[in-house]
């Protein structure tokens, strides 16, 4: 049934569009999301990224005014080898103007390169790696939603202000999970608070109870969960059995999704504090649009922040385009991409950075106590808005080639 | 007070306890794995995936028919014995006069099915399991915090190992068996179904594996990819302590849980790759496992 | 025996094999160019096949089955990756390298797992390979989870003349480095070594008693088709142009196991065939219904075993009345 509604969704034609198309490269312009539509991320991306691309489309009205827009899905498997494959292929062959979504970062960063050389353009939801805005970034390439960095930092901030100021990680033990460890000590110490220890545990890992214990010995009074999926799953789960949120300490989780707290149940996740930059339940706008995706998504989950993003950037590129009147140079259409303020009805105003970094608000939630959760997609509660301007990276800490020093 | 290498006591007597908790698991598996090549000469890859078949089985009852934990326990690995005796019957049955790499790579096959399917039906964020209300809370050892459920895991797993080592080893039944696995024309000589006793014999040894499933449940988080990152592990327990003997299997499994546990504390970073290291050593030392025959 | 290929007659190439050789490459120059498929496509699916020759070197000619071969064909990709971006050697440097690190790995997995058979063997690479896996995810070089790209400014001229970037060039490259491979594998099996390793994996016991080294026979022929595992690994870098975690995750190990069989363990072609069909399923479902891959892989492996133990060459030559 899911492979029926895949096709569906990415076979047909959006709109066939008005005789003056000439402008664009073969006559349409072609979207390719690419995702993990069976793995870890399935939930989360997938085929729902399709789905929000199509939406865009659609809320764009690209049809009336004569531009016809074609989407096709992939499943990259987790698989860079997979992943590079499928974009070298609809570069070359099939004429794919824009690539959408990609998680995994080592499939990211795999067709960062690819399309960099192929002078197309890649506009990313799914992924965490900051180095894509960093020392991998690319002037073909935007990172739209999220990445490590902003996670960490809103997570940290907001705790160590609202008096979360000592800290122990539970540190997924590989370049990823070191990362988030790395910056977001460097956010708790730089607002007075002090990291007391740190463990680094293998990934994935089945059993954390012997490194909870640890953080529990420790006294922290935050436990920061630097891992991800599975892992986090698994920690705040096996906290819970440990009672060690009944014994005072709280857990931060670094990287969570909409998904994982769905995974974990509202039992045993309530009180978990984490960052988003996306969530249905704000305003209603997001709630009319989280309607109409579940509808339209085969196992009718709401829009996770990353299919959100993936609406808001195709919108965007949508946009650059009618002012560019060309999809030939994706170097180009970046460039106006980023000299053009954002603005759509999900994410709201916002700029692109010289380094391709998508500049908004952050979120801070809190998973709600069953109690007070009202549906089953009734997750969280809003704790405090991080403003763009101190939400992501400052430009010259990145170290990315593109910026002028 | 003295502490060890900056490690407490205390702490030293917790994550024993959790290591202990651990090898539990890997003791329940690779006896399972153990029996079953006893009996049949057949690497059952399938292990993990039936596993995690088990805890998903608990999870299905309680979402889909309010069935809680304790009669999981013993439904779901009923169910999963009926797909093994499934499987025995349809598949396995043709490969014992072949070459036993050929159960290996068709039990690997029905691995990647059972999970591709879960994957697909439930998607792979996994599935909330609570622990059974009798056994929320936890006591107080002084040294550490030990959940009530971690306790009951423990016990019922030893004596679950114990009861099966006593069914093989002393009952008229595992007699049998390992006359069977001796010499089964002998035996079907006597008067003894030695296909039926083949069928039971693997029902039996992924039933255990089911039990661990639903035991793990509460603990783990129920996703189709639970049971591929323990199965290697779990060869590599039973490499070590040799396929041959049952107590073997029991005795290694716990002891590499508690060595694990111990690596946790003093290098984190190497508590995934220690199982292998000593995999590694004792081949060089004693090529045939810590308990198993030359071959 | 799992390997029930036809036995090889004796030394020296049958004429047929000449035919069947000619047919491969002849398809491979016509898929590429005559046909238009896509040249990157097909690069992907010959390096997937030298790795299965590789493998099936072991299984099919010596009778070790090993579950284990990802570990090859990683860390010769990371080695591969990492000679390319970190020290901007040129393409066939950074191969050879790659072929070398993957052959000293070899070395030392082999004199472990040469000592047990069947089985334990099948076990004991699968965990060393996933001890291999664990160092890759955690040792900074391999980058973690972000896996080491071939950065676009890197000069992807081999030899001094040949362009890699342009698709066409790319496959005649890897179409080269291939057939070396095979060309090898072919020379080994039908060489007296090769007579001594099939007759190891006839009746070990009898080899020893003739006088042979038999562990060292072994070890020779895990080194070498280590290295050629790793000659593909390292070559699948500049095709796909990454290296990354699921290159030395068990899955892979499973993939070429299957690739082996589904063309025919112990065959020559056989390995060929199965990289051709399998790589061809990734790709074509990748875009229909990825969720199915691991599904049908599975049915794969569980049909071949129950009833296509020969695989489709090997069905192919009992058609023929002739070993392929």
């Amino acid at each position: 049934m899911k492979t029926k509604l895949m096709a569906a969704a990415a076979a047909v034609a959006l709109s066939i569009g008005g005789a003056q198309a000439q402008q664009w490269s073969d006559g349409t312009i072609k979207i390719g999301v690419m995702n993990d539509m069976s793995g870890l991320y399935a939930d989360l991306t997938g085929i729902g990224s399709v789905i929000a691309a199509r939406l865009a489309v659609e809320d764009f009205k690209a049809a009336q005014k004569g531009m016809k827009v074609e989407i096709v899905g992939a499943d990259h498997q987790n698989k860079p080898d997979v992943g590079s494959g499928i974009v070298r292929k609809w570069i070359d062959e099939d004429k794919v103007d824009v690539i959408v979504d990609v998680p995994t970062s080592s499939v990211a960063l795999a067709v960062n390169e690819i399309v960099r050389e192929k002078n197309k353009v890649f506009l990313i939801s799914g992924a965490a790696a900051s180095d894509l805005t960093g020392a991998k970034c690319s002037p073909n390439t935007v990172h739209w939603t999220y990445d490590t960095w902003a996670l960490a930092n809103g997570t940290g901030k907001a705790i160590v202000k609202t008096g979360g100021d000592t800290w122990f990680f539970l540190t997924a033990d590989y370049a990823f999970g070191h990362a988030l460890e790395r910056d977001t000590a460097a956010v708790v110490e730089k607002n007075g608070g002090k990291v007391v220890g740190k463990v680094r545990h293998p990934f994935p890992g089945q059993d954390f109870s012997s490194f909870l214990l640890q953080a529990q010995n420790s006294k922290a009074k935050i436990i920061g969960l630097a891992n991800a999926g599975g892992d986090t799953i698994n920690s705040i789960k096996q906290a819970a059995e440990f009672g060690i949120v009944k014994g005072g300490q709280n857990l931060a989780g670094l990287l969570v999704f909409i998904s994982d707290v769905k995974a974990i149940g509202l039992q045993t996740a309530q009180g978990l504090i984490f960052t988003e930059a996306w969530y249905w339940d704000t305003n209603d706008v997001n709630r009319k649009f989280a309607e109409r995706f579940s509808a339209a998504h085969p196992k009718k989950v709401y829009p996770s922040m990353i299919h959100a993003g993936v609406y808001s950037a195709v919108t965007h590129y949508l946009k650059a385009l009618e002012q560019t009147k060309s999809d030939a140079d994706g170097k180009a259409v970046v460039a106006k991409m980023k000299s053009m303020p954002t603005d759509d009805p999900l994410f709201g105003k916002g700029t692109i950075r010289e380094d391709g970094r998508k500049i908004h608000d952050m979120y801070l939630f809190e998973v709600k106590k069953p109690a007070e959760s009202k549906g089953p997609w009734d997750l969280y509660k809003l704790r405090a808005t991080i403003p763009a301007a101190e939400a992501f990276r400052p430009l010259a800490e990145g170290g990315c080639p593109l910026v002028k020093k | 007070m003295f502490e060890l290498l900056g490690v407490s006591p205390q702490a030293l007597f917790g994550q024993l306890l959790l290591g202990l908790i651990n090898g539990a698991f890997y003791a329940m598996l690779s006896l399972g794995l153990a029996v079953i090549f006893g009996m049949l000469n057949v690497v059952n890859f399938a292990h993990g995936a039936l596993y995690m078949t088990g805890a998903f089985v608990a999870w299905l009852l309680l979402e889909f028919l309010g069935v809680g934990y304790w009669p999981a326990l013993l439904i779901a690995p009923l169910a999963v014995a009926v797909l093994g005796i499934a499987i025995e019957r349809t598949m396995l049955r043709w490969l014992y006069k072949l070459d036993h790499l050929y159960g290996l790579l068709l039990t690997f096959g029905l691995a990647l099915i059972v999970e591709g399917l879960f994957r697909n039906e439930y998607g792979s964020s996994g599935q909330p399991y609570q622990i059974p209300e009798t056994l929320q809370g936890g006591q107080n050892l002084g040294f550490m915090f030990l959940p009530n459920y971690r306790a009951w895991v423990v016990v019922a797993s030893l004596a679950i190992c114990l009861g099966t080592w006593y069914t093989i080893e002393r009952t008229k039944l595992g007699a049998y068996l390992r006359a069977a696995t001796e010499n089964p024309a002998l035996v079907q000589a006597f008067g003894i179904n030695v296909p039926r006793l083949l069928t039971f014999t693997y029902a039996g040894g992924v039933a255990l594996a089911a039990l661990a499933g639903v035991m793990a449940a509460p603990m783990v988080n129920v996703s189709p990819q639970m049971g591929s990152s323990l199965i290697i592990i779990v060869f590599a327990v039973v490499v070590i302590g040799g396929m041959g003997s049952i107590l073997g299997s029991i005795v290694t499994g716990f002891g590499l849980g508690v060595i694990e546990g111990l690596t946790k504390v003093f290098f984190p970073e190497a508590s995934n790759t220690v199982i292998f290291v000593i995999m590694a050593i004792v081949l060089l030392i004693k090529p045939a496992g810590l308990f198993g025959r030359a071959a | 025996m799992i390997a029930q290929a036809p036995a090889i007659a004796a030394i020296g190439t049958p004429r047929h094999h000449y035919a069947a050789f000619a047919v491969m490459v002849a398809l491979a120059a016509l898929a590429q160019g005559a046909f238009g498929i896509y040249p990157v496509f097909l690069a992907k699916v010959l390096c997937f096949a030298l790795f299965a020759c590789a493998f099936n070197l072991l299984i099919g000619f010596v009778g070790l089955l090993s579950f284990g071969h990802a570990a090859f064909w990683g860390s010769a990709a990371y080695a591969s990756a990492h000679a390319a971006a970190k020290w901007g050697l040129p393409p066939e440097l950074c191969i050879l390298f790659a072929a070398f690190v993957a052959a000293a790995l070899g070395a030392v997995i082999g004199g472990f797992a040469i000592r047990r058979q069947g089985i334990y063997f099948a076990m004991i690479t699968l965990a060393f390979a996933q001890m291999i896996f664990f160092i890759a995810l955690q040792a900074k070089f391999t980058g973690g989870e972000d896996g080491l790209q071939i950065p676009t400014n890197y000069r992807r001229i081999a030899f001094g003349f040949l362009n890699l970037r342009d698709n066409a060039t790319l496959f005649w490259f890897v179409l080269g480095i291939f057939l070396i491979g095979f060309l090898v594998i072919y020379r080994v099996i039908h060489s007296p070594f090769g007579q001594v390793l099939k007759a190891i994996r006839e009746n070990q016991p009898r080899a020893i008693s003739l006088g042979y080294h038999v562990d060292r026979y072994k070890l020779v022929a895990f080194v070498l088709s280590a290295a050629l595992a790793g000659l593909a690994g390292g070559t699948k870098v500049f095709v796909t142009g990454s290296a990354a975690l699921t290159d030395v995750n068990w899955p892979m190990s499973g993939e070429v196991v299957l690739m082996a069989l589904l063309g025919g363990m112990g065959t020559i072609f056989g390995p060929v065939a199965g990289a051709v069909v399998l790589i061809t399923i990734e790709e074509f479902l990748a875009e229909r219904a990825g969720a199915w891959v691991s599904v049908i892989q599975g049915g794969i492996f569980v049909l071949c075993v129950l009833a296509f133990r020969r695989g489709i060459v090997g069905e192919l030559a009992r058609l023929l009345k002739k070993p392929l």
